[in-house]
């Protein structure tokens, strides 16, 4: 090994003085530490590259192009076997986030919950709670998955068993829930935006909420204005539901909106929106799961605020669910937060246990089908990882903003 | 950072990794065990028993080429694969063979880099739905939620039978035959689907197999064959003529009972040289010249071993059908020893 560059030293540089010396011996192990990281990385890619090239195989991602060729049960976005492996990657990935945002929110509630229950002075709540929480927190989650998943196979009757059975809004059935579907008769049609369309009826209802809203806020802000300037308060409460309602019920009025039942049609249900059994099984098994962890960071940070902020509030007068709200979960926020990140990051991931009851998520069409029919592990499994590292990234750095505003301002 | 990947470069030289390497047959000598990759449990086919050792049509397949080749049909790994994660096994040297109710496609021979080693079982995609569903026809089944194995040719096919005839489906593709089992006895599927032989395997190990049917339509042609890596030929060719020998074992009447006497007195020159006792042929293939001897004489000939697994004396309860020698109307064609 030659060595290029180095201060001068006064007596003359000697090798051993890398090691010895300590005003290098720092630089010396970083060196070495990036050499040997390098030599891992290069040894990887080439061991890779080396073996497909021993298979015969390519490196490409042309395939994504190709025709899929199976179908997929739920999906998001227009789809048939005749459409390309990159659009089933495209839904599989939409389908990994509906269930990682649904089994998010719910998961907060059900933790929060469980954490302040935890913590109840009712013994019963608080074991029930410390129950809950050891029991999905020390079963492994794909067996929780597979449990869930067969209670509602198992328990709740088939399609075929509503035969000749009035069934009304709502049917619950082993293959999933239906709900009745919003419908327009009259309706604007579909604005068709290359990858997919969107429903111009429910753009029109999202801007008619935004602007009644925001419509609203103006109303309320005068409200406070004048109360600030003459000490009265006048009441626009009806002002500000029917600058919401109002036009949003004309609207629904006007294109015919009514609500579509599900019916029983040869085989299964048709009409109504249909959640399926494997997204219903998957939400509730992360949801509970994920909810026990988060109930642990939840009372971790209510233990973690001072017993003299809770005598404090009491000796003020406030009621003890008031002081929950106003004076410890706030101060407990700083101490949840940063673990809920990889909570919310762990749940994301674990979504990927959704093949294991037929759910088609990104693992399940660009990691399972489409990884099988093409043989491009190497592709494939790439994309998945890069998707994978996008969503766990972009949760940690809203999580991260979230928590930088909520953190402890120390003057 | 150039001398780095000059650094990198010559570590990456020396180390020389292979694990996909060309000489299988040497390795699995030198490790003197073949690494089988089987199913997680189709009955019949492979299946763990009792006591846990793996036994059926496909595991004899291994276990034959184990005695063949390490002269041990016990000197056998098995694998349980999935149907999604067996080509990514045998690609990885995971498996040395693949004998897992594979179908032999195009793209799999040439694409996916593997070699079929031949056919040991002519199948067809088909369904079976519950007595009581009222179906006789696969062409009745519009609208109806279906229950697959994923990972298999059979979505594709599925995928095509339904918009050729123009009809409607909603897809349950699950990992696993007990997964899907279960979803298919709780009525969360009307059908569940993949090859007639596996639908059979599946049926008979139902409390009540009469309450379910197999429909009359086979959607696809799936012919089922030991699979190994494309480019190590000399493996290829010993898998080959060791499943070749069982079948022509069949074919000349030479069985487990009787393959010593055979070998001792048939006059029949292909059965000599097929036994050994003629000419070299296991020498061809870097094998002794007993090599089939040991295969017949360990696990039987093709039609004893479909009796033992798959026949109609079994659970399974199949026919010989296609899977008959060609000189009883099957498609069993054995190439000539010589």
């Amino acid at each position: 090994m030659t060595v290029t560059s180095g201060p001068p030293a006064a007596e003359g540089f000697r090798l051993s003085q890398l090691i010895y010396d300590t005003r290098y011996r720092s630089t010396t192990i970083q060196v070495v530490a990036l050499f040997a990281f390098m030599l891992g990385v290069g040894w990887l890619i080439s061991n890779a590259a080396q073996n497909l090239a021993a298979l015969g195989k390519d490196f490409n991602f042309s395939f994504l192009w190709n025709t899929a060729g199976y179908d997929v049960n739920q999906r998001l976005l227009e789809y048939s076997s005749q459409s390309t492996h990159g659009r089933a990657a495209v839904l599989g990935i939409l389908n990994t986030l509906v269930l990682a945002v649904v089994g998010c929110a719910t998961a907060t509630v059900l933790g929060v919950l469980a954490g302040v229950a935890r913590l109840s002075k009712n013994w019963i709540v608080a074991k029930l709670m410390s129950v809950y929480v050891e029991a999905f927190r020390n079963v492994p989650l794909l067996i929780w998955i597979i449990i869930v998943v067969a209670v509602v196979n198992e328990s709740l009757p088939a399609p075929r068993d509503f035969r000749d059975v009035e069934t009304g809004a709502i049917v619950l059935t082993n293959r999933g829930a239906y709900f009745p579907e919003p419908l327009f008769s009259r309706g604007l049609g579909d604005v068709d935006l290359g990858l997919f369309k969107v429903s111009l009826d429910f753009l029109a209802v999202v801007a008619l909420l935004v602007g009644g809203f925001y419509a609203s806020g103006r109303i309320g802000r005068a409200a406070d204005a004048k109360q600030a300037a003459t000490g009265v308060r006048p009441n626009v409460l009806w002002f500000r539901l029917s600058a919401v309602l109002l036009p949003l019920i004309a609207f629904l009025v006007a294109t015919g909106f009514h609500l579509g039942y599900p019916e029983l049609k040869g085989f299964n249900f048709a009409g109504g929106t249909y959640v399926r059994d494997s997204f219903l099984g998957l939400w509730i098994a992360l949801s509970l799961y994920t909810g026990a962890f988060i109930a642990e960071s939840v009372r971790a940070g209510i233990l973690a605020v001072s017993k003299g902020q809770t005598e404090a509030a009491f000796a003020l007068g406030i009621r003890p669910s008031q002081t929950m709200n106003l004076v410890i979960l706030p101060q407990a926020l700083r101490v949840i937060v940063p673990p809920l990140i990889s909570q919310y990051l762990n749940l994301t991931k674990n979504t990927s246990l959704a093949i294991a009851v037929g759910y088609m998520d990104a693992t399940g069409t660009l990691g399972g089908i489409t990884l099988n029919q093409t043989g491009r592990e190497m592709e494939t499994l790439l994309l998945l990882m890069g998707f994978y590292l996008v969503i766990s990234l972009t949760i940690s750095f809203v999580m991260n903003l979230y928590n930088e505003r909520i953190k402890l301002r120390e003057r | 950072m150039k001398s780095t990947y000059i650094l990198g470069a010559m570590a990456v030289a020396g180390l020389a990794a292979s694990a996909a390497s060309a000489a299988t047959l040497d390795d699995v000598k030198a490790a003197g065990t073949i690494k089988c990759g089987v199913s997680t449990g189709l009955a019949g086919f492979s299946n763990p028993d009792a006591a846990g050792k793996w036994e059926g049509f496909d595991v004899s397949v291994c276990r034959a080429l184990a005695a063949a080749v390490l002269g041990d049909a016990e000197k056998v790994t098995y694998v349980p694969t999935t149907g999604k994660t067996r080509f990514t096994a045998l690609a990885s040297g995971e498996v040395d063979i693949l004998a897992r109710n594979t179908t032999w496609t195009f793209s799999r021979d040439t694409d996916l880099g593997f070699d079929f080693v031949g056919v040991n079982y002519y199948d067809g995609q088909g369904f079976m739905v519950p007595k009581s569903l009222g179906v006789s026809s696969a062409k009745e089944l519009d609208g109806a939620t279906v229950c697959i194995q994923t990972g298999t040719t059979t979505e594709l096919n599925l995928a095509d039978f339904f918009r050729a005839n123009n009809m409607t489906y909603e897809p349950v593709p699950i990992e696993t035959n007990a997964e899907a089992q279960q979803k298919y006895l709780a009525n969360a599927c009307d059908a569940y689907t993949t090859d007639a032989s596996g639908l059979a395997a599946t049926r008979a190990t139902f409390e009540t197999p009469a309450d379910h049917i197999i429909l009359p339509e086979i959607i696809s042609k799936e012919p089922l064959g030991p699979v190994v890596r494309h480019g190590d030929n000399q493996w290829g060719d010993v898998a080959m003529w060791t499943l070749n020998a069982l079948i022509a074992a069949e074919e000349y009447g030479v069985t487990k009972a009787n393959v010593d006497d055979m070998k001792a007195n048939s006059n029949n020159p292909e059965v000599r040289r097929l036994l050994g006792v003629e000419g070299d042929l296991g020498a061809m293939i870097g094998l002794d010249s007993e090599f089939a001897y040991r295969a017949i004489k360990s696990e039987g000939n093709y039609g004893e071993i479909f009796d033992a697994f798959l026949g109609p004396n079994t659970a399974i309860g199949l026919e010989r059908g296609l899977n008959a020698q060609w000189t009883q109307g099957g498609l069993l064609y054995a190439p000539p020893f010589r």
